[in-house]
């Protein structure tokens, strides 16, 4: 039921005063558009709290949001190859692969579905390769040691393994599928030379 | 969860570990529990990464798994607790407040702990010996048992806690599970495993080494006696005393010095006593309070008698008197306290977005609870049109609310009441989400600003690069220079302008952190005494 109609046009249903504003006034306008994304604001911000603890802080911040980046936690996504498979990435190392884990986490305080192999940091190149070669040194001084020592027989027999062994330590030294015996890098080339000058060199 | 605080976890998450978990973490949120499958099924991601970053949350305690819907014999599910990745905004003050309770020692700690989200004491120990030793002169080096006599100083005060063994974790033993509900079983609240603050019987001699660059970077895991008894931040310990600093700051700046540490000392005496979401501390008796007080602070007995009324009379109701034996027994009123000063920040809120008359306004109805219009014209001294333009503002920033008394069932608008009226809790909620979507915006906007500038950032650490190996190798002066004047001016101008505002936004996400924290206690005590 709305209020009774008084007599004449002007007479509304409710009293004028509750509305708090009167006949006449201008209403602010009404909005077409929604509120623009960045509003005129009316008065200025306070300025930020300054200090050594403040600064202390900051500075604390920043440090661990570029820790954070170097720890294991911190997950990329393995590189997709994009087109073909090339050679170089053999030796691309420290390349993560999506089904390593880089930290051990401690496996009895996740489900058993989470487990997934953890990878052992692989130490630089070089490391490895001086390592082998002073294991293929030790190696080759005992064998001589041993085959000084023993009979014939166990020589012919000692002389295969450290012949398989050589081939397989050179293999590992340079990691890759050739034999480096039989890759000539010509530090041999100018050493006969000095011999013959007669015969032209090709 | 709402938007702006599902936005933020996500930006949060991103900044920490990166993309993957990112997009993990988010999706986990906005479905609230999933098994390791659906999850890796929603997301599209590979199995692998899923689980990677399933082992970076849980790890982080970010994450809890249980047995699921279809009891223990189903596939586990896993939710995220979202407090928890809240927390890591905060990281910055829990070490601060460790360095200024305990020194270097205790901030490396409560650093390497907070980092890698749960450790042994003796990996810890390693560690942050280590990092020590490292800072040193040559030829110093830091001894173990100086950090383990401050682990156990940060594990006696609760501010570090055992993590709580599992309840159920797919595996065979379930004699610990207490109910065989179908759904995710919640895991043990630490403190309720009652060695939660024993310490590890454990022989830790040594010293810590000086890492030399040629050495191994990984830390070595070596298992030690204590394998299994992990050690976790105890982020409720440190809530307390944020709230207590607060408390204790409040005080001094309505008072003065003397009654800040009189409520100080109280605290204190209560800090062990008090549970949790106690309403208000221990009832302490003035003869105590004065025995515990420190000399330092030279405060003789009829003073602190007149202190301590004159805090009982305060309107702001931080100390109540319960009693009069023992010369007066006097508590302190957390709830209240909390309440009073998230009343005191939405009142700031208004006063600086709005000004100070829209504040009087605010403020008025605050204690006046409902009122007309013409009634708040009248208490608040403005002019009838200004009054109206703001309380008209405050109701559409839905600030102030509109509450509608009929005299006539039919809700006609010349005969009903229209009071204004403004609800402490919901309008602390409201002001909680903006907070949420303020660092939300400033995380985004320094992302933008550090993408912007991506090029010019990678040529000065190039280039900075390229002078620290200059000078380690000896080189002259003028090579120097030269290096350094690749970079032209108004780059360095630009560098430097761009150091400024990741300055400033930063410094803004710290301080928006506390106004956060400031509100969700409150909002939490509300609900505890609920």
């Amino acid at each position: 039921m709305a209020g009774s109609r008084g007599r004449g046009r002007s007479q509304f249903s409710f009293s004028v005063d509750a509305l708090g504003f009167g006949r006449g006034d201008c209403l602010p306008s009404s909005a077409h558009t929604p509120s623009p994304l960045y509003p005129p604001m009316q008065f200025r911000p306070v300025p930020l709290h300054t200090g050594e603890e403040v600064d202390y802080m900051l500075a604390l911040k920043q440090e661990l949001r570029a820790s954070s980046k170097n720890l294991p936690f911190h997950i990329k996504a393995a590189r997709t190859k994009t087109d073909v498979a090339r050679y170089s990435d053999k030796y691309q190392n420290g390349e993560t692969k999506n089904n390593c884990i880089e930290w051990s986490p401690d496996w009895s305080r996740m489900p058993k579905e989470l487990c997934i192999k953890v990878r052992k940091p692989r130490k630089t190149g070089e490391r490895n390769s001086i390592i082998i070669i002073t294991n293929t040194l030790e190696k080759r001084e005992e064998e001589q040691h041993s085959e000084e020592e023993e009979d014939e027989e166990k020589k012919k027999q000692n002389e295969e393994e450290p012949d398989a062994d050589e081939d397989y330590d050179e293999e590992e030294l340079e990691d890759t599928d050739y034999i480096m015996s039989y890759f000539d890098n010509g530090e041999d080339f100018g050493a006969d030379s000095e011999d013959n000058m007669d015969e032209a060199v090709y | 969860m709402t938007t702006q605080e599902v936005r933020l976890c996500g930006l949060l998450l991103q900044e920490h570990f990166g993309n993957v978990v990112e997009k993990v973490g988010t999706h986990l949120i906005r479905s609230g529990v999933l098994t390791l499958r659906a999850l890796a099924h929603e997301t599209k991601l590979p199995l692998d990464l899923v689980k990677k970053s399933l082992c970076v949350l849980v790890q982080h305690g970010m994450c809890t798994f249980g047995a699921g819907r279809r009891g223990p014999a189903g596939p586990v599910e896993y939710r995220i607790n979202c407090e928890h990745v809240f927390h890591m905004l905060r990281y910055p003050r829990y070490i601060y407040t460790a360095k200024s309770l305990y020194g270097d020692t205790g901030e490396l700690i409560v650093e390497e702990i907070l980092q890698r989200g749960h450790m042994t004491m003796s990996s810890t120990v390693k560690t942050v010996a280590d990092r020590l030793t490292h800072n040193m002169p040559e030829g110093q080096s830091m001894d173990y048992s100086e950090v383990v006599s401050v682990f156990s100083q940060l594990v006696e005060t609760h501010f570090l806690q055992r993590c709580p063994p599992l309840a159920s974790a797919g595996s065979s033993s379930s004699g610990a599970v207490d109910t065989p509900l179908p759904v995710a079983t919640q895991p043990t609240e630490p403190e309720s495993h009652p060695d939660c603050y024993k310490l590890p019987y454990i022989n830790l001699t040594g010293q810590g080494k000086r890492r030399r660059s040629s050495e191994d970077g990984e830390a070595d895991q070596c298992c030690g006696d204590d394998d299994g008894i992990y050690w976790q931040v105890n982020f409720q310990r440190f809530h307390l005393h944020f709230r207590d600093q607060a408390i204790i700051s409040a005080v001094s700046c309505k008072l003065d010095q003397s009654s800040s540490e009189i409520v100080r000392t109280m605290l204190r005496m209560s800090e062990v006593t008090t549970p949790a979401h106690a309403a208000f501390t221990q009832a302490l008796s003035a003869n105590e309070i004065f025995r515990a007080l420190l000399s330092s602070y030279n405060i003789a007995r009829p003073i602190l008698d007149q202190y301590l009324s004159l805090l009982v009379d305060d309107p702001m109701e931080f100390v109540g008197k319960t009693g009069d034996s023992g010369g007066g027994m006097y508590v302190v009123n957390l709830h209240r306290a909390l309440a009073n000063l998230a009343r005191a920040t939405l009142e700031s809120v208004v006063q600086e977005r709005f000004g100070s008359r829209s504040a009087r306004i605010f403020r008025l109805l605050l204690r006046k609870r409902h009122l007309e219009q013409k009634q708040v014209e009248d208490f608040a001294m403005i002019p009838a049109k200004e009054a109206k333009d703001m309380l008209y503002k405050l109701l559409s920033e839905n600030l102030v609310q509109l509450q509608e008394i009929p005299k006539t069932p039919d809700y006609a608008p010349s005969r009903t009441f229209y009071l204004y009226t403004v609800n402490q809790l919901p309008t602390a909620r409201l002001l909680l989400q903006h907070c949420y979507k303020t660092v939300g915006n400033l995380i985004e906007r320094r992302l933008y600003e550090t993408k912007e500038n991506k090029r010019l950032l990678e040529k000065s650490q190039r280039i900075e690069a390229i002078l620290a190996s200059l000078q380690a190798t000896g080189a002259e002066a003028a090579q120097l220079t030269e290096v350094e004047e690749m970079i032209t001016v108004p780059e360095r101008q630009q560098l430097e302008s761009l150091r400024h505002h990741i300055n400033k936004l930063d410094s803004s996400e710290n301080q928006v952190d506390e106004t956060i924290f400031l509100l969700k206690s409150y909002i939490n005590s509300t609900q505890a005494s609920l």
